[in-house]
């Protein structure tokens, strides 16, 4: 019998799960080795569980999908958070840090109190999960990886150096030196350093490599003209669930 | 006759919504769209970020047309700093938005529209049944997203857009084997166009109101005019509040929108409506296919006026890439103080117009934000259209309603991910 995978969303944009779509043809080469139900973004079919591998996006944004997610995670052998959001709570924490009912005010008005709403968390702050797969959105080929692995029951492992020892093998120009402050130095690699490789700054879609040097990071941040708030925000862009910018 | 459908989760669109339909002897007691997907607040969370930052997390508000949301955040900030953009640079803006909806509007034909139509319930059986055309599908597809790809840095949350231009651009060679592709998509955008003809697409009329931007010289992606097929007076983007008022239902956690009627409907039929004398050559032979001619009134249609676009994005392309290989821009971007103001950016996204409005402070932060998103301009529109196709369908079994409810809603291609997110139908 072929492996059971469900794919599940929480409060994302499901651009994770759209990178699935853009496998193009060779989706349907994986679901020759898959039975990949349910589906919803793609199929209308659906299947009870329980799953041998349940692929989840999105992050914890109310109070009753904590119910949801644990009984996804009682219903799967193994349990993959995809994608920035679902990994670290992603974009979705930069609401964290204001009151959530003014939050619920400044955008319904005095009809806040019809769309309850928490601070958003990862799915590892409800459940334990067994493998996360970073970025915004995720990488298909690195996820293809991931399928892999588990189906031959291989260890699958994210490179633990920063973006910039991608970004020197690329021989980019160094993204400091152009005036834009990058979170390379401190991001978990795997993405081939693409934000800088097209001119760009990284913005830590990834999450910090293990061990980051945090702390040298900001003086560099700020010894090239950010305040120390201001390194923050540029922190809280992904990793807004993190201690290290609360 | 009693039915009571509760359709939790449509499938096969990008979000979650719910139908709710309750009819007791024969009478219709209760149509309703419901919304229930967890809203993200991203008004309120841009605020206290750096005016550079905001179009990256503006990007993530929807997967599928992120590119069009990054567009309409450069250009609030454009406009609040008083940045005017080069015509190259604009030019590669907008080539790289016809990639997009390209991407966008073969996604949701061929790939979540089409198994309807062929009464299958995904794309995958089509694989072994219509083999050929689904080749036809992923090979358009494939050209939208590579063109996102190389253009904008990644095919979903482009990377090296930024306020005031392109941290890189592609090179001529790029641009030349990419324009060599697209003249060669004309054939497939016409075998497409000709399965959709054979396609048994259902007839439903109701007259409403279609609001789209509206441009003088071309048929208007980028920025321009907010238009309606009910006025002729255009409004300027900035004073969109005056033209759009938007409100909220307790049963649904998207806002909605109404003009002059109850409701109004954007997107790729609406855009048709309005701009129809403006398409390319190419996109109104495929419309003459179908006969399709404005005013059409029929939701259903929305597929073919997806098709026409993709047409016109595959000739317009071309022209733009003549252009760029004339007159090619370069990697430059805003680099100046920041100064205080308020900005109104709108652009045509996939599936209809969407606006960002900021305010930023003398320091440079985002202070105030407000965004009015396609699919939330369309539930009311979606309800409305529910309510009167519902009665035409009581003669018909349960199963059928459902699908016929179902494919309805699809036409519009809801992404309720912007809107928030979206599709159960609840037999009630």
């Amino acid at each position: 019998m072929k492996p059971k995978v469900a794919i599940f969303e929480f409060g994302c944009c499901e651009g994770c799960q759209l990178q699935l779509v853009n496998l193009e043809e060779r989706i349907l080469d994986l679901l020759e080795l898959v039975d990949v139900v349910p589906w919803r973004e793609a199929r209308s079919e659906y299947q009870e569980g329980p799953y041998d591998v349940t692929f989840v996006e999105g992050s914890i944004t109310r109070e009753e999908e904590k119910e949801r997610l644990k009984k996804i995670r009682e219903e799967s052998k193994v349990l993959v958070a995809l994608g920035a959001c679902a990994h670290l709570g992603g974009v979705n924490c930069n609401k964290n840090v204001f009151d959530q009912n003014e939050v619920r005010r400044y955008v319904y008005g005095e009809m806040a109190e019809w769309f309850p709403s928490i601070p958003a968390m990862p799915l590892s702050a409800v459940v334990n999960v067994d493998y996360a797969l970073p970025g915004c959105p995720i990488d298909k080929e690195e996820f293809l990886e991931l399928v892999k692995s588990i189906l031959l029951g291989k260890k699958f492992r994210l490179p633990n150096y920063p973006v910039c020892v991608e970004c020197k093998k690329a021989q980019n120009l160094c993204v400091f030196d152009k005036g834009l402050f990058c979170l390379g130095p401190v991001t978990r690699a795997g993405c081939g350093a693409r934000c800088p490789s097209f001119g760009a700054r990284c913005i830590g879609c990834r999450g910090l490599v293990d061990d980051p040097n945090l702390e040298a990071h900001k003086e560099v941040m700020q010894e090239r003209g950010l305040v120390l708030d201001d390194v923050l925000k540029k922190y809280r862009l992904f990793w807004g669930y993190l201690e290290v910018v609360r | 006759m009693n039915v009571n459908i509760n359709v939790h989760h449509v499938t096969r669109i990008e979000g979650h919504g719910n139908i709710i339909v309750k009819v007791e002897n024969g009478q219709v007691k209760e149509t309703r769209w419901e919304v229930p997907e967890a809203p993200r607040f991203f008004e309120a969370m841009v605020r206290g970020h750096y005016y550079t930052d905001v179009p990256y997390l503006a990007s993530r508000i929807c997967g599928i047309c992120s590119i069009a949301h990054t567009f309409t955040s450069l250009q609030a900030i454009e406009n609040a700093l008083g940045i005017e953009l080069s015509e190259e640079a604009l030019n590669l803006r907008k080539l790289l938005l016809h990639a997009e909806t390209i991407q966008s509007h073969i996604l949701h034909v061929g790939y979540l529209a089409l198994p309807d139509f062929l009464g299958v319930p995904s794309v995958v059986p089509l694989a072994s049944t219509h083999k050929e055309q689904l080749l036809t599908v992923v090979k358009l597809h494939k050209l939208g997203n590579e063109m996102c790809d190389a253009i904008g840095g990644r095919t979903t949350h482009p990377v090296n857009t930024v306020v005031g231009g392109w941290t890189s651009v592609p090179d001529s060679s790029v641009l030349k084997a990419f324009q060599q592709r697209l003249r060669e998509a004309v054939e497939d955008v016409k075998a497409l166009a000709k399965l959709f003809q054979s396609l048994d697409i259902p007839d439903f009329k109701r007259e409403t109101e279609y609001i789209a931007l509206y441009k003088d010289d071309e048929y208007a992606f980028y920025g321009g005019e907010i238009a309606s097929s009910d006025e002729a007076r255009r409004t300027p983007i900035k004073d969109y509040q005056k033209k759009i008022e938007e409100f909220i239902v307790p049963y649904s956690t998207a806002k909605r929108a109404r003009s002059l009627r109850n409701s109004y409907m954007v997107g790729a039929l609406a855009r048709f409506n309005i701009s129809y004398e403006k398409l390319s050559p190419f996109a109104l032979e495929i419309a003459d296919q179908f006969g399709l001619k404005p005013i059409c009134y029929n939701t259903f249609m929305n597929n073919v006026a997806q098709l026409v676009e993709v047409a016109h994005a595959v000739e317009d392309s071309i022209r733009l890439i003549d252009l760029l290989l004339q007159k090619p821009p370069k990697a430059s971007w805003y680099d100046g103080k920041p100064r205080a103001g308020r900005g109104v950016g709108a652009v045509e996204a996939p599936r209809g117009l969407l606006i960002h409005d900021y305010t930023i402070d003398e320091k440079g932060y985002v202070v105030e934000a407000n965004m009015v998103v396609p699919t939330n301009e369309n539930h009311q529109n979606i309800e409305e259209d529910l309510k009167a196709y519902l009665p035409q369908l009581l003669d018909k079994p349960k199963e059928e309603i459902t699908l016929r409810l179902e494919m309805l809603v699809r036409a519009y291609d809801p992404c309720v991910s912007c809107s928030t997110h979206l599709l159960e139908i609840e037999w009630k």
